[in-house]
């Protein structure tokens, strides 16, 4: 930022909801949408290591072709762990309970959501689920792998399945409250004048994320307690033992999962939307288009769940047509990657972080997306089936997409959060290095899967190892990346610059209220009078006062 | 940037901090519990879908199963619920029209009918598991291979006797190892049957806690015609819970019934 210089110096407001009261009930028992977000922000992190932990032991076993470092049982409860993990109790949550938490009332003109009570129960569910899956893991863990395939998990492991499933369930239980309380509120709680085509995009893909928990994590529950029966009564449902069909375990999981990866992907969507066009200076193009395709993705990703499935057995036609759908997804995705691209197009970028890591996320995410297509096509998904490209499709769209642009977004709304800015030096560095640890990491484990690697197996035939060995490097790059970020945000909450208001120049109602916001988030009920992102008008930024 | 001043003309002990006016408030709160619903519904939605694929591949074992139950408990206990929703669409009024009292009966009639339900389901429970109808051996008495506990106490619950028995009444042979085939498939429904009333019973239970939680704020007096949400949205959830009954009284109870199957 150069508007340094400016005249006026930014101060902090007297009042604001960080200092409203102190003491650690007044946070453990807030019903404040921001303090909420901000103890998911604190737990998220530590899951996110956590699991961050168990992807360093993979790629420390994986840096030698022999399976010397751990047993295959403990190698498979690693990779089960960092994919329960990094998927429920990162992923899910991540920008949906901390960024989305915190700022989707404000963008609204809301004073909280519309059940703050059940927001807080939502973070305790949560806290619950986190660490009885922690304990589970340390007193033995799973290793089905985060998908639970039965009979499997069902009849054959002598780990807590069920116990692990119980996690799951109280985790996706958080998710079905957090979706709940946004749909309402962005139903309900509008302020005047804030139609739905105002709505900024953030808001659009945080609501149609939140259709996707209300209506598939609901399956996922059901699916895992009929799971957890099977195993512990004997009580027939999947196992072909008693009758069952083992299949229908894979419909009903991936019926919840898929869905899923959209509950991942589509809050950064509308985080990316947010800073470039911010970070432009330019109106987005296309609003409803970037709008409705988040719909779209939400509807398309109930009609793909068997692409997962091409070599389980099911019908050739059923095959073709999930396979067709599974390609369609990629029609409103590209959609947004050609509008963020086209609203580029002749703004005045500034390449701040946040927008480092959002230019980051659009590469990124145009590979992953691509080969999910690859991957869609029946012959070629025959041939890298469970093979390490389908790994590196996965983490390009949830590690360089999902990561890239939480990162982003916390960058972008840090000084929103603390009132302080991030130093600027050390962050541009983070980004940039995520993004080259990222490829060195992942890219070559699109060549190892091409060349046939298998995904889950601890030990691997030696012609693999300079691509295992590049990946394991790149993971220790990305640790560091990772690692930078958690430093210079916590020394900024007491030494960062005070950013005033509006650091960014940014439009959308939670610019115009002070930083950090009171606790009512405004002082006076704000009015809508423009549409969003209203950049390079003359009145760019509207004060409230 | 100017500011608009809503207008609460009374402040109503029960508005929370984050609405503007009562009517938000109540917009916001019925507008959730039927999201709310809606995750209900997914939910055993889940549930019938594999109901569903299991009763076209085992349908002769699902036939079998179903009349094995009890279809004068089963419509009697679907008489007490739809009595329990009159009930409590009543206490509902009770509640818009401010009538105390009558809040307070209602919500307890609704409660008593609960109840009555969760009783008839115990005894219909009880006697699956004297008939060894239970799947699976851990809280089950074990699953045979005619279906039933021919080793303990030869005769009862033996599906595959019943199968031939039927099949003999309606003029067709069905030979023994084909019956024994079917008798060992129905642990499947009778696995559903569980599942699928079990969570139905979950639901009751959890209505009556909220039953509970309603007639204790009933008694306080604090409902009236300007709020009377929480009875609403209580009474909208039981409904719920007896529609998925009147769902689950014909998958389970009446397959083939009007077959002649007895």
């Amino acid at each position: 930022m150069s508007t340094a210089t400016t005249a006026i110096k930014p101060v902090m407001p007297a009042r604001h909801y960080l200092n409203d009261n102190y003491g650690i009930r007044s946070w453990l028992l807030t019903k404040d949408h921001k303090r909420i977000a901000v103890l998911y922000l604190v737990s998220i992190t530590f899951f996110f290591f956590m699991g961050g932990l168990f992807a360093a032991l993979i790629r420390l076993e994986l840096l030698t072709p022999a399976g010397d470092l751990f047993t295959s049982d403990t190698y498979n409860k690693l990779f089960s762990m960092h994919g329960i993990n990094m998927v429920f109790f990162f992923l899910v949550p991540s920008i949906p309970a901390t960024l989305g938490n915190f700022v989707l009332p404000i963008m609204l003109g809301a004073k909280d959501l519309a059940f703050p009570k059940i927001n807080l129960l939502s973070w305790y569910i949560y806290i619950f689920a986190g660490f009885f899956s922690l304990a589970v893991m340390v007193s033995g863990g799973v290793d089905t792998g985060w998908t639970f395939y039965t009979p499997l998990s069902s009849g054959f492991l002598r780990t807590h399945v069920a116990l692990m499933a119980v996690g799951i369930i109280f985790a996706g239980f958080s998710s079905i409250f957090t979706g709940l309380n946004f749909i309402v509120t962005v139903h309900r709680m509008r302020a005047p004048g804030l139609t739905w085509g105002r709505l900024p995009l953030f808001v659009w893909s945080n609501y149609a994320t939140s259709l996707i928990m209300v209506l598939a994590t609901p399956v996922l529950a059901i699916t895992l307690i009929l799971l957890a029966m099977e195993r512990t009564f004997h009580i027939g449902v999947f196992d072909p033992r008693y009758g069952g069909d083992p299949v229908l375990f894979q419909h009903m999981f991936w019926f919840y999962s898929h869905p899923a990866v959209y509950i991942m992907i589509l809050p950064g969507m509308g985080v990316i939307s947010e800073l470039v066009t911010c970070f432009s200076r330019k109106r987005v193009f296309g609003y409803s288009f970037v709008a409705f395709s988040s719909i779209a993705i939400a509807v398309f990703g109930f009609l793909v769940w068997a692409h997962h499935m091409f070599v389980a057995g099911i019908s050739q036609y059923s095959a073709m047509v999930f396979s067709l759908l599974s390609m369609a997804v990629a029609i409103p995705s590209a959609v947004k990657i050609f509008n963020w691209t086209a609203t580029m197009y002749k703004g005045s970028i500034s390449l701040d972080t946040p927008m480092l890591y959002a230019l980051g996320f659009m590469g990124l995410f145009t590979i992953g997306g691509l080969t999910g297509v690859m991957l869609a096509a029946l012959g070629m998904d025959v041939h890298i089936h469970d093979t390490y490209f389908v790994i590196a499709h996965f983490h390009y769209v949830m590690v360089g997409g999902m990561v890239s642009a939480y990162l982003g977004g916390l960058h972008f709304w840090w000084p929103k959060i603390t009132g302080r800015m991030y130093p600027e030096a050390p962050a541009k560095l983070a980004a940039i290095i995520t993004f080259i640890g990222f490829n060195l990491t992942f890219f070559p484990q699109f060549i190892l899967g091409y060349l046939g690697m298998p995904r889950r197996y601890h030990a691997y035939p030696p012609e693999f190892q300079v691509l295992n060995v590049l990946s394991s490097a790149g993971a220790s790059v990305l640790a560091v990346a990772f690692l930078m970020p958690a430093i210079y945000f916590l020394w900024s909450l007491k030494y960062g610059p005070i950013a005033g208001d509006n650091p960014w120049k940014a439009t959308g109602l939670e610019w115009e209220t002070s930083s950090p916001p009171p606790t009512h988030n405004f002082h006076e009920v704000p009015v809508v009078t423009t549409d969003p992102y209203h950049y390079g008008s003359d009145q760019e930024v509207t004060v409230v006062h | 940037m100017s500011t608009s001043q809503t207008t609460t003309t009374d402040h109503h002990p029960a508005l929370v901090h984050q609405f503007d006016s009562m009517e938000q408030q109540k917009a916001a709160s019925t507008f959730g519990m039927w999201v709310f619903l809606l995750t209900e519904i997914m939910m055993f939605g889940g549930l019938f879908a594999a109901y569903l694929i299991y009763r076209i591949k085992y349908y002769p074992a699902f036939v079998a199963g179903s009349t094995s139950i009890s279809v004068s408990w089963g419509f009697a206990n679907t008489l007490v619920l739809i009595a329990s929703s009159l009930t409590m669409a009543m206490a509902v009024w009770a509640a818009q029209k401010g009538k105390r009292s009558y809040q307070i009966w209602f919500i307890l009639g609704t409660m008593i009918l609960g109840s009555v339900f969760l009783g008839i389901k115990a005894k219909e429970y009880y006697d699956k598991w004297d008939e060894c109808h239970v799947p699976g051996h851990v809280i089950g008495k074990g699953f045979n291979a005619w279906g039933g506990c021919s080793v303990q106490n030869p005769g009862l619950g033996n599906i595959a006797d019943e199968i031939q028995k039927h099949a003999h009444d309606s003029g067709t042979i069905v030979p023994e190892a084909s019956a024994i085939q079917t008798a060992k498939q129905t642990e499947i429904f009778f696995s559903f049957y569980f599942l699928m009333t079990g969570l139905h019973a979950f639901h009751m239970i959890i209505g009556m806690g909220l039953m509970t939680w309603l007639l204790l704020r009933a008694r306080r007096g604090e409902f009236g015609p300007a709020y009377y949400t929480p009875v609403e949205l209580g009474g909208l959830y039981w409904h719920f819970v007896d529609i998925v009954w009147i769902y689950l009284f014909p998958l389970l109870y009446l397959i083939s019934r009007h077959k002649g199957a007895a």
